[in-house]
């Protein structure tokens, strides 16, 4: 038999216990276990960033970190930005600037957005570039998406006090 | 984004970027697609694949995996004598599992399910097949060659969805289908002309990387089947599903959720034979999810080998054009017979050509099927076009602007006998490019610049219906039977619906992709959705207001006319809205009233095809001299739409198609060993384009009202792929003066290009 663990996580801001087998992945449990079908799996070799999530604030890809390493730690996913159906300046940039086509790179793009403006409230083009290189998106040219991601850093700017994104809220 | 538009103001919201009425559900997770569905006492499907790319199946010992704790179900061939095993929309050539014979590495030969996925992986292991490995022909030069291997012994059905209408001709065993366009006196074009331009090119084995991988659940019950898929042509899938299953269309229901990419690689059918197949098998719900190294084996786009001459005048007039086309579709049709009638058509070009003779054929080869793919068979055959025209126009001392306009069809003059006359103006978009691409300023040393153009004979069939139900509140509910891909229909064909009965956009619900709940769509595909939906969609509501505005007279009116009024009717200058009259006609008690519509070859849509798609796309280039490696300085793509219902979305589709041009052309290619394995099978050696391989865009909207469409739409989406190869390779050539025939334009073919131009050799790639 598998050797099952007793994970505790903290989960968009709720504490959750599960049982999961020492191999699962996070996308696995997260998706199977926790219903949480927001993030998505494709390439499944850490290349296209479809599967990212937050782990203690840090954007890593689901599909291939292990849950239980995250054992302890805060997991935020894509269902964990909006709060009371309030969504973050990114999410409403993305969909200001037509972001997406079909959406199966959304939640991974603004999981790495999220992450890029809680540690640089205000970057350059090139730096949202060089932070999205991890993510793929087939459908729309990556043009919408890196502006909405700077019209995010100026909605946030010109809104003075913008609601930081934690990994544990 | 810069547009171009003439004549009167469409109503609203037409013309109006109105946010994507999918937005909140995608950027908040709760977007559900195929991959995130599941129903009560599923069970998870795994599918053992062929190593083989050819070979003779001598038995299958299943045994050991029956006996795993927790598998329900092990299926191959042997098992589903009660099913068609055969399908194919255009020739019903694909088993749903391998009957006998894998043509391919990675054939599913057979199908385990088990509780859950893990289990199902397992067993996996436990199936002994033995194979008789046979001889292979993984190109398609190979598989032409006396004493190739024979992929198909069987004589596979002609189907009636092949897209078009000849019978398809196959001259070799290996011939999957052949396609020809021939006009005038070609011998004569070509004895007369003062300049011949002979070529040869090759296109690589592409995939279109849908993120979301192929999946699908299949559930049967009471004699009825509902499979939810990640598929484009749900209408396709149900009749295939019928024909497989022994079913009436009636007990079919194929369900599509929203769908993580397509581009064609989701056209037709895919994985729902075998998933309700093992469905049967199983007596519960299956959910089939491919793992994307799996998807890459399912489908992938047409590799092309073309040879191509043109004949000139002096003055760089076009007399005659004569090519062989060789596509390689790999095991098995799909839908390779009309990529390929396609490519017959489109290598012709936008182009006024008095003689042209040109042959397209479709290979079988021992590589994975290949089917539609964005632009299919336009992206082939334009890239040898385009790039023979600048070789012609170099050797001419002409510009590669001035030598288009020489040849380019007018508005109205239909580029070959017994087509629809072009619905746009080349020329006009040619100038918008130069303009934006500065082209009578030099780009500096190093640097090149290049523009090329497209029209593809688009639109698929005219055959669509619309339902458009009017509540005693005064919403509206649509029903459309083409598929949201990300495209963003389920935006547009709203804007449509709400403009067309004058209410605001809110009041507006389309329902889409169910094919018990929805009426028919032909397709999703050819972009053909704004265009023939959006006309079925005005036919609807036409019908329902002219209903509305009967029972208005009716009910409310004393039997007297009553006026059209945007969003109602006026009665003595009194504006009744659609729901008063819905609630006067049925004396306040509910109901609805039902508009439909039909569209089919005629009328408006009876010449053919329903609209030409226009690519026309300008880059600069500059090549790095050390490592070959090609930089795109620039890009800029004219979107001819005759109308923007959505600017926004257009814009985004231009980008999206070029970007994914510039990927093949530039990087991407599915490479097959000569033992017949797939060397390039995952998202690290397929490499697709990132963020910071985008170049800056300028992107141009031309609107000249030109369209069959509602409000002079045509379709676009796929135009700015085509071109796109074409245009790169004309620009490295102006910029480092070596020609490339063989896309994709790796570092490392043009550095070989740049060494060969340097040895004084031939400087060709």
């Amino acid at each position: 038999m598998p050797e099952t663990l007793e994970l505790s996580v903290t989960v968009n801001g709720r504490p959750r216990a599960v049982s999961v087998e020492a191999c699962e992945t996070l996308a696995e449990v997260l998706r199977e276990r926790l219903g949480l079908t927001g993030l998505k799996v494709s390439c499944d070799v850490q290349v296209c960033g479809a599967c990212t999530v937050l782990v203690d604030g840090l954007a890593v890809s689901a599909c291939t970190y292990l849950a239980a390493d995250a054992e302890g730690r805060a997991v935020m996913t894509v269902e964990g930005l909006a709060r009371d159906g309030q969504l973050t300046p990114l999410q409403q940039a993305f969909i200001d600037a037509a972001a997406f086509q079909c959406g199966f790179c959304t939640p991974g793009m603004l999981m790495a957005g999220t992450a890029l403006l809680a540690d640089n409230p205000a970057p350059t083009r090139e730096e949202v570039v060089a932070e999205l290189e991890g993510n793929i998106c087939r459908c729309t040219g990556y043009v919408p998406i890196i502006d909405a991601v700077l019209r995010a850093a100026a909605a946030g700017a010109a809104a003075g006090a913008r609601p930081a994104p934690e990994g544990d809220r | 984004m810069i547009r171009a538009a003439d004549g009167p103001r469409p109503p609203s919201p037409i013309g109006e970027s109105v946010p994507r009425r999918d937005g909140i559900a995608k950027v908040t997770g709760a977007a559900r697609f195929a991959s995130d569905l599941s129903v009560p006492g599923m069970a998870w499907a795994k599918v053992l694949r062929s190593p083989y790319p050819h070979a003779r199946i001598r038995s299958v010992d299943a045994a050991a995996a029956r006996s795993l704790p927790g598998v329900v179900a092990v299926v191959s061939a042997a098992d589903l004598a009660d099913v068609e095993l055969y399908y194919g929309h255009a020739l019903a050539d694909h088993p749903l599992i391998a009957d006998g014979v894998v043509r391919y590495a990675g054939e599913p030969v057979v199908g385990i399910v088990a509780d859950d996925a893990a289990t199902a992986n397992e067993a996996l292991a436990l199936v002994a097949v033995d194979y008789e490995p046979l001889s292979v022909a993984t190109t398609v030069e190979a598989a032409l060659a006396a004493g190739a291997p024979v992929l198909h012994q069987r004589e596979a059905e002609q189907r009636p969805h092949r897209g078009f209408e000849e019978d398809i001709e196959r001259d070799h065993p290996n011939v999957c289908s052949a396609s020809t366009q021939r006009w005038g006196d070609i011998g004569a074009a070509f004895a007369g002309a003062a300049l011949v331009v002979e070529g040869d090119f090759r296109y690589p084995l592409s995939y279109a990387y849908a993120m979301e991988p192929y999946t699908a659940i299949a559930e049967w019950g009471a004699g009825r089947l509902t499979v939810w898929t990640s598929c484009q042509h749900p209408f396709m899938v149900r009749e295939d599903l019928a024909r497989c299953f022994h079913l009436p269309l009636a007990r079919v229901r194929v369900v599509v959720p929203y769908v993580g990419g397509g581009y064609g690689s989701k056209s037709y059918t895919k994985i729902e034979p075998l998933t309700a197949a093992l469905a049967l098998r199983a007596g519960r719900p299956v959910k089939l999810a491919l793992s994307i190294d799996e998807s890459i084996l399912t489908t992938r786009g047409d590799g092309a080998v073309v040879h191509i001459a043109s004949a000139l005048d002096a003055d760089g007039r076009l007399r005659g054009r004569r090519a062989e086309i060789l596509l390689d579709t790999g095991a098995y049709a799909e839908n390779s017979p009309l990529v390929g009638r396609k490519a017959a058509n489109r290598i012709c070009g936008p182009y006024r050509i008095p003689a042209v003779d040109v042959t397209c054929r479709t290979v079988y080869t021992n590589t994975s099927p290949a089917s539609s793919f964005r632009g299919f068979g336009a992206p082939q055959g334009v890239f040898a076009g385009e790039s023979q025209l600048d070789e012609a126009a170099a050797r001419l001392g002409l510009d590669p602007i001035e030598i288009r306009r020489r040849n380019v069809v007018g508005p109205g003059e239909a580029p070959w006998p017994g087509v629809r006359g072009l619905d746009a103006d080349l020329e006009a978009d040619l100038h918008l490019v130069a303009e934006a691409l500065d082209w009578d300023t030099p780009p500096g040393p190093g640097r090149g610049r290049a523009v090329c153009i497209s029209a593809s004979d688009a639109g698929s069939e005219p055959v669509t219906t619309s339902l458009l139900r009017v509540h005693p509140d005064g919403s509206i509910t649509v029903s459309a039977g083409s598929t949201e891909i990300g495209q963003g229909s389920s935006t547009v064909l709203a804007q449509i619906a709400a403009a067309e009965m004058g209410v605001p956009l809110e009041r507006v619900e389309l329902l889409q992709s169910d094919t018990t709940a929805v009426s028919y769509d032909r397709s999703t595909g050819a972009s053909r959705t704004t265009t023939l939906v959006g006309l079925a969609i005005q036919a609807a509501a036409r019908d329902a207001r002219a209903q509305l505005a009967a029972w208005a007279s009716e009910t409310l009116a004393g039997g007297r006319a009553v006026e059209p009024a945007p969003g109602g009717v006026l009665v003595d200058g009194v504006h009744h809205d659609w729901g008063a009259i819905v609630r006067a006609w049925f004396a306040g008690a509910g109901g609805e009233a039902v508009g439909r519509g039909y569209l089919r070859r005629a009328g408006s849509t009876a010449a053919m095809p329903p609209f030409w798609e226009i690519g026309c796309v300008g880059v600069e280039v500059s090549v790095d001299e050390a490592t070959g490696q090609v930089r795109v300085e620039r890009l800029v793509t004219v979107g001819d739409v005759g109308c923007a219902i959505n600017p926004q979305l257009v814009e985004s589709q231009d980008l999206g198609a070029a970007i994914m041009g510039l990927g093949i052309a530039l990087r991407e290619e599915l490479v097959y060993s000569d033992e017949g394995n797939l060397l390039s099978g995952n998202l690290v050696e397929y490499r697709v384009p990132r963020a910071g391989d985008i170049p800056p865009v300028t992107t141009i909207l031309a609107e000249r009202g030109d369209g069959v469409g509602v409000y002079g739409a045509k379709g676009g989406g796929e135009g700015a792929l085509n071109p796109v190869a074409a245009a790169l390779a004309n620009a490295i050539e102006r910029a480092a003066g070596v020609r490339l025939r063989q896309a994709p334009f790796t570092p490392e073919r043009v550095w070989r290009a740049l060494r060969d131009r340097d040895a004084g050799g031939a400087a060709d790639g």
